[in-house]
């Protein structure tokens, strides 16, 4: 069964047995505005966790997606490449930017769930 | 005899206001242009040339038969510049407080001295010989820089802020490699330029991100958190972004010399200190001054940058080619790395010597106002900011509370919490009201950052005025006149751009088959 945390960076991870499917969250796509551009890790990269994994522009700012555990990138979302907008339109679903092959599952410990990560952006104003 | 007494009316005749769209689509003397393109045509020509004789072409047959350059005659191009200048905002024509831009006003004493023909007409290749006084006022400008900030060295051909960064940082990337003690960080406050972590990450650096404490500065504490043997060194705004001296400066300094790193100040914001404290006195190794800002020199469209930067004792061997040094009388160029007697260029950045044109108008700057009035110049561009915010402080939030800012005043958008309105409506309102817009959304830290920088230019009259106006439009957005700020600008020549649909379906190039509104 998929398990959903959240990251105080405001990524998510959709968790599915060993691989994480990462995006940013529906907040942070507020916070960034309308998204210009996304430039996604290569295939079969390996990232260790808090490295910086892809970059995602909007007409304000530029800002990097952390990777949220290490592992393999094992799938990136080419979809996002032609049409960035999606980050805006469906964050949490469609536009998920990466998958990665989780190399150690205690890293998931002390993320955030839906309520925590809800908790956590109210706190932040 | 009879006489027409009737003469012409000379007052309106009704005081109705009409929107009528005018058959041209032009706004009384305000004409519409179109792209260059549109309005040449090729046959037309604004010289008079003579047919080529018959030749043979040595292009192996690669020569196109049709460029595709407009032709237009010479009042047509004439015109059609005039007109789109027209159209422009520049710090010659209002207000123009771009935070962290320094848009200050650019002397006509400075123009004229830039346009006097031994400076104006020289030329990078010329010999030595014939531009004595040209390097003599590359050397005087370096001597005024260096007296200004208290440092050892300067080079001086760097071309705007972020290539001097460049030219710091490798610099001090020289050093350490000098020294067998290569690195691979860099430390970058939160509240950075963006120029500084790419110039960190350009030079082949990781950056290393410093949080802002609550007042807005940084602290020691959270450098010295940071430092470790494999830091190269920090880069620091000084005053910062927020607008807010680091009061913390030569402690941050002491701690990053004692890890081994060195200290990298961006120097955009010197306007606020110059005269008051010298970069050298605070620890710094490497500066970037931008003659474009600090010293008045015309820039945002109205020229190019310019970007010396200074270096401490321990840099300052590293300095790049060229530079000009004086032997007796007499100045040359040292060009080479090879040339370059007891110190150690890490290399040459750039084909000539600098911005020839910028360091004149830089140094007429310096020589009028003399060193009082560059410190004056300071402390009005300090007043003036403190002054717009002691006018709007009631209305409008401060991120960090009420503190006494440099030259530069930040606020945040919490003032327009459940209005409606956001910081990039607000900004576009100012457009119909006849000011250019503040710094939007910078620095970073500040949730829909508003930075204004009125610089020492402005009068008491032009303040007061922008100040009203503010607090005109604040009340505006809390009386819920949407309608002024979600569809501004209103007045202005164009209306308010999709820079989303612009970003995301980028026409590039005009293309007569396609046009842009087609082109999907």
């Amino acid at each position: 069964m998929a398990e959903i945390k959240y990251t105080d960076d405001h990524e998510y991870l959709n968790i599915e047995g060993d691989v994480a499917t990462v995006g940013i969250t529906k907040h942070a796509q507020e916070q960034l505005g309308d998204v210009v551009f996304v430039e996604l890790p290569d295939v079969g990269k390996t990232v260790a966790k808090g490295d910086e994994a892809a970059v995602v522009e909007s007409v304000k700012a530029a800002a990097e997606v952390y990777a949220p555990v290490s592992g393999e990138v094992i799938e990136a979302n080419g979809d996002l490449e032609g049409n960035p907008g999606l980050v805006n339109e469906d964050p949490e679903g469609g536009a998920w930017f990466m998958k990665i092959k989780i190399a150690d599952k205690s890293e998931l410990e002390g993320m955030m769930d839906a309520d925590g990560y809800a908790k956590f952006v109210a706190e932040q104003g | 005899m009879s006489m027409n007494k009737a003469g012409r009316p000379t007052s309106a005749q009704s005081g109705q206001k009409s929107d009528h769209p005018t058959f041209t689509g032009n706004k009384a003397l305000q004409i519409e242009e179109p792209l260059i393109f549109e309005v040449g045509e090729t046959g037309k020509t604004g010289v008079d040339l003579p047919e080529p004789e018959p030749h043979e072409t040595r292009l192996g047959g690669l020569e196109r038969q049709n460029i595709g350059l407009p032709g237009l005659t010479e009042p047509e191009v004439m015109r059609h510049y005039v007109r789109i200048s027209q159209k422009n905002f520049a710090i010659d024509a209002g207000v123009y407080p771009l935070g962290s831009c320094t848009m200050k006003h650019n002397g006509r004493l400075n123009e004229k001295m830039a346009r006097l023909p031994g400076f104006g007409d020289v030329h990078p290749l010329q010999p030595e010989s014939t531009v004595q006084g040209a390097l003599e006022l590359i050397d005087t400008l370096a001597a005024w820089l260096l007296e200004m900030t208290g440092m050892a060295g300067v080079a001086m051909s760097p071309k705007a802020g972020a290539h001097g960064e460049f030219c710091g940082m490798a610099a001090i990337k020289s050093a350490q490699i000098a020294k067998g003690d290569a690195r691979s960080v860099v430390l970058v406050p939160e509240s950075a330029h963006g120029t500084n972590p790419a110039t960190a990450a350009l030079l082949g650096y990781k950056v290393r991100d410093i949080p802002a404490r609550e007042d807005g500065t940084v602290s020691p504490e959270a450098v010295k958190e940071a430092l470790d043997s494999d830091v190269a060194g920090i880069m620091l705004t000084n005053p910062n972004t927020c607008g807010l001296f680091e009061r913390d400066i030569v402690a941050i300094a002491d701690a990053v010399h004692e890890a081994g790193a060195y200290f990298y100040c961006d120097g955009a914001n010197f306007n606020a200190i110059v005269g008051k404290a010298r970069p050298g006195d605070l620890g710094v190794d490497c500066m970037h001054i931008n003659l474009h800002k600090t010293f008045s020199t015309p820039h945002g469209g109205g020229g190019p940058g310019s970007g010396p930067v200074v270096f401490s004792e321990a840099i300052a061997p590293y300095a790049p080619v060229p530079y000009v040094v004086r032997n007796g009388d007499m100045f040359s160029l040292v060009e080479s790395v090879d040339a370059a007697e007891g110190a150690k260029p890490f290399g040459r950045q750039t084909a000539f010597h600098g911005q020839m044109g910028m360091f004149v108008r830089a140094l007429s700057y310096m020589m009028s106002h003399g060193s009082d009035g560059m410190r004056q110049a300071s402390e009005d561009a300090v007043l003036n900011a403190n002054y717009i915010r002691a006018g709007l402080r009631d209305v409008m939030s401060q991120p960090f509370g009420d503190q006494v800012c440099m030259h530069e005043v930040l606020f945040d958008d919490s003032f327009l919490k459940d209005t409606g309105v956001t910081t990039l409506d607000f900004a576009k309102a100012m457009i119909d009201e006849g000011f250019h817009p503040m710094t939007m959304y910078f620095p970073l830290v500040v949730h829909g950052a508003m930075l204004i920088e009125p610089t020492e230019s402005e009068s008491k009259a032009a303040l007061d005025q922008f100040i009203a106006t503010l607090r005109d439009l604040v009340q505006g957005a809390r009386d819920g006149d949407l309608v002024r700020f979600t569809g501004a600008p209103h007045h202005a020549p164009m209306a308010r751009l999709d820079e989303t649909r612009a970003a995301r379906e980028p026409v590039l190039r005009w293309n007569p088959e396609a046009p842009a509104e087609a082109a999907e």
